[in-house]
């Protein structure tokens, strides 16, 4: 990644993060979440739902501030997000939400993106005008297009079709072994997980924090049936040993 | 379709115009063509251009400015809680106040002066200008406002792209319901205390019972706002709302 700058890896220390109920009390949500994540890999936060990962990226990205512990975002902490909905500005034509979301991107990174995600016809289109899938493809083209030391995704696939899904994470997955961007990417599908990540997190159930680290061997690249029964066997047994 | 059958509801005006004036007599409702000879009139001795040309600056100074301070308002008190609490019994009082004390205490405490008119014009409009445009704040995109964030958008971009789209609605229906209001009381502040303008010939004309010229102005103003209303705010309006799907 570029030589300059702070540190080089996502430093993720958080003591404490808890809300606090209508009725008066307080729910703990996250309790001593701590991993880092090396700069050009791919981490994915895999952990029940409801566990307090939307709360952690939050953090992450700096929409809440209300917590105890440290993040260090690597590098300059350019950031380029995915939210679980693809947030467009629906008066902004799709290649405008590009540009407003990463004004430096220059013309041909964007024929790149854009014909990497298929969007090159629909670049005049209205968010109204597109499918969810393709909305979707343009808020990755956005994060994309920032030139982000961090990219965040949350659940970035939720909701579509499993073919679908599986298309764009594929894609996704080019993307990111193509530009080297760290990635921290949340979800609650394994396979997704696997087929994305260097270095899976797993998650408690809430307050969340890690219980074990899984790397993968050989990240993004097809997986045998027998790699990923064994990657499936550590992930259990890591699970394993954190239930007793 | 849409043309021909606003164009029969006009023509059946002027034929129920026509049938009153034929039954009332002249004097109290002159006919279409009197008071379309007399706007011919006024239109050729430069009268008309005139007094129009100075209620619309008016119309128009005054409007701006209650939009723009309305809008910065509108946004303030829909965002924060504590703006909203201190500044809504001041709008109510606003709004309750009649436009005549505003304008007949602007005229006592400033002069009968063009600032004192404006001024009067301009704070009968605000609160009205203020509750639609709060309205609207209340009801932005918390969602988007992440995604600025996030993506570190400049405070202006944000306002360009993120805040005006999602108040445009807003922004529109004040509009509309502004300019009709604000030349309404254009006229009555002309009335009571300016030297020229639609509502100072209007004041004339009633002093002498003048019916033909009243409505020759008054027909005038209005066909003037018609033309705002056609080709300024409705392609504004159209060219803002592009994006929304057309209904089949």
């Amino acid at each position: 990644m570029s030589p300059a700058g702070g540190p080089k890896q996502l430093d993720v220390s958080i003591a404490h993060k808890s809300y606090r109920t209508a009725s008066g009390g307080t729910i703990e949500v996250l309790h001593d979440m701590t991993f880092a994540l090396k700069a050009g890999t791919v981490g994915a936060l895999v952990g029940p739902s409801g566990c307090g990962k939307t709360t952690l990226l939050r953090i992450i990205t700096g929409l809440d501030s209300d917590y105890t512990g440290t993040v260090r975002l690597p590098d300059h902490g350019k950031l380029g997000m995915v939210f679980q909905e693809p947030r467009l500005l629906p008066w902004r034509t799709v290649e405008q939400n590009v540009r407003l979301g990463a004004p430096e991107a220059t013309d041909s990174d964007l024929d790149v993106l854009f014909g990497a995600l298929g969007l090159a016809a629909h670049r005049r289109h209205f968010p109204g005008e597109l499918s969810l899938g393709q909305a979707r493809r343009v808020a990755l083209a956005r994060a994309f297009a920032v030139k982000p030391d961090l990219l965040v995704l949350d659940e970035p696939f939720v909701s579509l079709d499993a073919a679908l899904a599986k298309h764009l994470q594929e894609e996704l997955a080019a993307l990111v072994t193509s530009r080297h961007v760290t990635t921290l990417i949340v979800t609650h599908s394994m396979d997704e997980a696997i087929g994305l990540a260097d270095r899976l997190f797993l998650l408690s159930a809430s307050p969340a924090h890690v219980v074990a680290e899984v790397p993968i061997g050989r990240p993004r690249g097809p997986h045998t049936a027998a790699e990923l029964a064994k990657i499936r066997t550590e992930i259990s047994q890591a699970l394993g040993k954190v239930g007793k | 379709m849409n043309v021909a059958s606003r164009l029969f509801s006009l023509i059946l005006l002027v034929a129920a115009w026509y049938v009153g004036s034929e039954i009332a007599g002249p004097r109290m409702l002159p006919g279409p063509q009197t008071v379309g000879f007399a706007l011919w009139t006024e239109a050729q001795s430069g009268a008309l251009a005139f007094h129009l040309g100075a209620t619309l600056a008016r119309v128009a100074v005054a409007f701006v400015i209650a939009m723009a301070i309305g809008t910065a308002l509108g946004i303030w008190m829909g965002r924060s809680r504590l703006a909203d609490r201190l500044a809504d019994p001041w709008l109510v009082a606003l709004l309750n106040l009649p436009a005549l004390v505003i304008i007949v205490l602007a005229y006592v405490w400033a002069g009968l002066t063009e600032t004192a008119a404006i001024v009067a014009v301009a704070l009968n409009k605000l609160p009205n200008a203020t509750v639609t445009v709060r309205e609207g704040a209340r009801s932005l995109d918390r969602q988007l406002d992440e995604m600025a964030q996030v993506f570190r958008m400049s405070r202006w971009m944000r306002l360009r792209h993120v805040l005006i789209p999602q108040l445009a609605p807003y922004l529109a229906a004040a509009t509309r319901s502004g300019l009709s209001l604000v030349w309404k009381i254009v006229l009555i502040v002309e009335l009571l205390g300016r030297p020229n303008g639609v509502g100072f010939e209007i004041g004339i004309a009633f002093q002498l019972f003048d019916v033909t010229r009243i409505l020759a102005y008054a027909i005038a103003f209005v066909l003037v706002m018609l033309a705002i209303e056609t080709f300024l705010v409705q392609p504004i309006e159209r060219h803002v709302s592009r994006w929304r799907p057309k209904a089949a």
